[in-house]
């Protein structure tokens, strides 16, 4: 589990039931299997009310036959987080009061579900959330504001302007990504090598 | 540094008796100025001055926040309380002259809210007054649920049903009609806020209801100002300033420190603000907390108390005054 | 009489320097020969005549070419001025605070009338003659915060308060020291000082919050922060460090008084009436090295804090390169000789 450096790293818990009167989850790859771990401890019922979105991803397979077997009132299987989130937004929209949101998976994945609930009006802190699987991070160049996915590298370049950039602990919920600022802006002749940090 | 109010000077412009048991205060600023802007769910503390004695007792403000020609407070007559509203109903009219604090607030609407829910009881009804003034003038989406022992005592029914038609309801008990609460909140789009004023029977009921429903308590605001509860005399040492002090049975303890010459800041006297937070350097006996400020586990340690509400019994406390 | 306000440029042949007068008035920051994070908030209470807080919004003789300046930066970059949807009454808010306080400071300059919500506003530095209706963003060319923070000097951050926290949801941010508003809108108080070094451990920031979070209407309070800026330079954001990051590499004995600035932040805090938000101006003065010397108690002061100042904050502040430099320089300005108390130049 990512260790928390600074006030602005998220934090992950484990999932648990929330009393509510319907529950939602989104998760990717491993992420899945959190899910299962929580249905252990549900109540009878719970998943009656539940509406699962699973992103299999290319690790996630082996966990579909168990979800499906959770028996959800809806079930979705989406081939990547950018294709699932006019659904997510769409069930946000239409949704009342007494929904509880549980995300699940990498980094990616909580942060761009937390940042379509957010946009609906939920506050972070009553969103349930597992990290599970990759350490991959989305990182938000300052200085070209595009965003790279999937990095694994410390410095990293970036994907938009070209930059290379030292990859901060600082998040932020509403870009749903790391920052990412230029590692060598006082001596461009400076290169460090990259190392794999985040896995 | 600490922080506290600051003070004005007012004049009571207007006494209304709006029905058997509530009686509306209009003040306007002795000087002619104008008054501050404030928000709605903001109150005042309206200082008393009583044969020697000064209460100090905060009302939530009811007219429009934008309003800063006079301020308006409702007070329900408490025949079995401390005597504030009884100095209120029996001592203040049209030209008296009072010391009022500048307005704090401490029940503050959300403004991200997609719509505001708001459930008021009996004289529980007085932010909302301004609330919804406040959010009107905006083109706010709110709807008000409002609950009151009978027509006669329903305090601004009227006002309200005019103002807002279908997005006030009413409910009336002495007609057994009860507040649809699960139904209520059910219904509510995601991103809806829900503000309560009322009894604190009341409030605890919404605010259960709501989170069994999975409402989280972020979405739930509400304002209940505890009154100080009377009970046994006790004495209390304040070690900074070196007073031997006894606090009477129908006093606070922070009356009783400030009658001894120490004043701790404060903005509500009513155990909400956290302002007059006192450190216990020692006790042997129980605390009677009252407050909303501190934690379950501040209560516990025998660390603090919140001296506008909570008393102690026992045979020595020691505070850090 | 006004004030005489400077032609003079930020950026490209930097021209920016203080007149003699205004060198005096600086608002130094260190009352001490050390430094260390404290939580040194005082009431926001005006100060002497002559001072930079005979105002509480001060205005001085940079104010044309800082508004000029801040055009230009939100022409190449609208994201450095954001406004969260349920912000806009704390920017009504703001422009009443900021219009009734520039106007009552230098009526010469500034004037306000009301009519109810009928509110004209001349401003003549800016030849700015405006009628417009109070609450209605229609009859303004930009949003409420917008309009009036481009003429005024200083950064604003404009925090809401829920939960017992503050939010970052709006702001109009061009000079900063090193942040990003774009990235830290939305944040709460400790997740946007997430990068200061030490202060959390000390827990700095969980008894500035209680204070701020218990700031009144009528009683604003203030405190002074600092860093180094290398030239004149405003927009020293980290969304343009990559143009202006080298300048820390150019840095020699021979051109320290010139192009290095002491750079302070009088912040101050105020709560706002009708949205009960909290409006954080943060207004930046710049001094030349050159200029600072002028006063022998604050070059041997500067020279002494710069020295001894832990390796951590050096970094954040992002002295470390030409910190040894500006300390050897100043030592000529330090005969050793004790300092007087306060911040004052003796």
């Amino acid at each position: 589990m990512p260790a928390q450096t600074i006030k602005s790293r998220p934090v992950y818990g484990t999932l648990s039931p929330q009393a509510g009167k319907s529950h939602l989850f989104v998760a990717d790859a491993e992420g899945g299997s959190a899910i299962l771990d929580l249905a252990r401890q549900a109540p009878e019922g719970f998943f009656g009310a539940a509406h699962i979105m699973f992103i299999p991803g290319r690790t996630g397979d082996s966990l579909l036959a168990a979800l499906k077997a959770l028996k959800p009132a809806q079930y979705y299987e989406g081939p990547s987080i950018a294709a699932a989130i006019p659904r997510l937004k769409q069930t946000l929209a239409t949704a009342h009061m007494g929904l509880r949101i549980y995300l699940s998976g990498t980094e990616g994945l909580i942060g761009q579900a937390m940042q379509a609930a957010l946009e609906s009006g939920i506050d972070h802190t009553s969103i349930q959330t597992e990290h599970r699987g990759s350490l991959a991070r989305r990182v938000q160049c300052v200085h070209c504001k595009g965003i790279t996915e999937d990095v694994t590298t410390q410095p990293a370049t970036c994907a938009h302007c070209g930059l290379l950039l030292l990859v901060r602990d600082h998040y932020s919920r509403r870009i749903a990504a790391f920052q990412g600022v230029c590692i060598n802006a006082e001596d461009p002749t400076e290169i460090p090598q990259k190392e794999e940090m985040f896995r | 540094m600490s922080t506290g109010t600051t003070k004005l000077n007012v004049t009571v412009t207007e006494v209304v008796a709006v029905n058997e048991l509530v009686k509306r205060f209009h003040f306007e600023r002795t000087d002619g100025g104008d008054l501050p802007t404030f928000s709605g769910g903001a109150h005042v503390v309206v200082e008393m001055r009583d044969d020697g004695r000064t209460r100090l007792n905060p009302y939530s403000l009811m007219s429009s926040p934008l309003n800063t020609r006079d301020y308006t407070i409702s007070v329900r007559r408490d025949d079995v309380g401390r005597g504030g509203s009884l100095f209120m109903h029996n001592r203040v009219r049209r030209g008296t002259e009072m010391v009022i604090s500048y307005p704090v607030n401490l029940f503050s609407l959300d403004l991200r809210a997609k719509k505001h829910l708001m459930i008021a009881g009996g004289i529980g009804i007085t932010p909302f007054m301004a609330q919804t003034s406040q959010l009107a003038a905006e083109g706010g989406n709110f709807e008000l649920h409002y609950t009151c022992r009978t027509p006669a005592l329903g305090t601004y029914t009227d006002v309200l049903a005019q103002r807002y038609g279908r997005r006030v309801q009413l409910y009336y008990d002495d007609r057994n009609e009860k507040l649809p609460l699960e139904r209520l909140l059910a219904s509510q789009p995601l991103g809806t806020h829900l503000y309560i004023c009322g009894p604190a029977g009341m409030i605890r009921w919404v605010r259960e209801t709501a989170a069994a429903q999975g409402w989280p308590d972020e979405t739930v605001h509400y304002e209940h100002f505890a009154a100080p509860q009377p009970g046994a005399p006790f004495d209390v040492t304040l070690a900074v300033s070196g007073n031997q002090i006894r606090v009477g049975e129908q006093q606070s303890l922070l009356k009783a420190i400030e009658a001894a010459g120490v004043d701790p800041p404060y903005l509500c006297r009513g155990g909400v603000c956290g302002q007059c937070e006192t450190n216990v350097i020692s006790h042997d006996g129980v605390f009677r907390h009252n407050d909303h400020w501190l934690s379950e586990e501040d209560h516990c340690s025998g660390k603090k108390i919140m001296p506008c509400v909570s008393r102690f019994e026992g045979s020595s406390l020691v505070l850090e005054r | 009489m006004g004030i005489n306000f400077r032609k003079e440029t930020f950026r490209d042949d930097f021209t920016f320097r203080n007149s003699p007068e205004f060198v005096r008035r600086f608002p130094f920051p260190f009352h001490e020969d050390a430094y260390m994070y404290a939580v040194n908030i005082e009431p926001h209470v005006p100060g002497p005549e002559g001072s930079v807080l005979e105002n509480l919004i001060d205005v001085d003789e940079h104010y044309v070419a800082e508004m000029e300046d801040r055009a230009l930066v939100l022409a190449e970059d609208p994201l450095r001025c954001q406004s969260l949807p349920h912000m806009t009454l704390a920017g009504w808010d703001l422009l009443e605070l900021l219009m009734t306080e520039q106007a009552n400071g230098y009526p010469e300059h500034f004037s306000l009338s009301r009519d109810g919500d009928r509110w004209r506003w001349i401003n003549r530095p800016l030849g700015i003659d405006d009628t417009f209706t109070f609450g209605d963003v229609s009859t303004l060319p930009y949003g409420p915060m917008e309009y009036i923070t481009r003429q005024s000097q200083g950064d604003f951050c404009i925090l809401d308060q829920r939960d017992g926290n503050l939010w970052m949801d709006a702001g109009m941010v061009t000079t900063q020291a090193d942040w990003s508003l774009d990235f830290d809108i939305g944040m709460n108080f400790f997740e946007w000082h997430a990068p200061v070094p030490l202060a959390h451990e000390k827990g700095i920031f969980t008894r500035a919050l209680k204070f701020l979070t218990n700031i009144q209407q009528g009683k604003p309070a203030r405190r002074l922060n600092w860093t180094m800026t290398i030239n004149p330079r405003l927009d020293t954001s980290p969304e343009n460090y990559h143009k202006w990051g080298t300048d820390r590499m150019t840095v020699t004995p021979e051109n320290v008084g010139d192009k290095v600035h002491l750079r302070v932040e009088l912040q101050s805090f105020w709560r706002l009436p009708r949205s009960n938000a909290l409006v954080f101006p943060i207004r930046c003065y710049l001094i030349k090295m050159d200029e600072l010397v002028t006063s022998p108690k604050w070059a041997r002061r500067l020279h002494r804090v710069l020295r001894d100042l832990p390796q951590e904050l050096a970094d954040y502040k992002g002295l470390t390169r030409y910190r040894p430099t500006v300390v050897e320089w100043l030592s000529k300005h330090d005969d050793g000789a004790p300092t007087s108390a306060g911040f004052g130049p003796d």
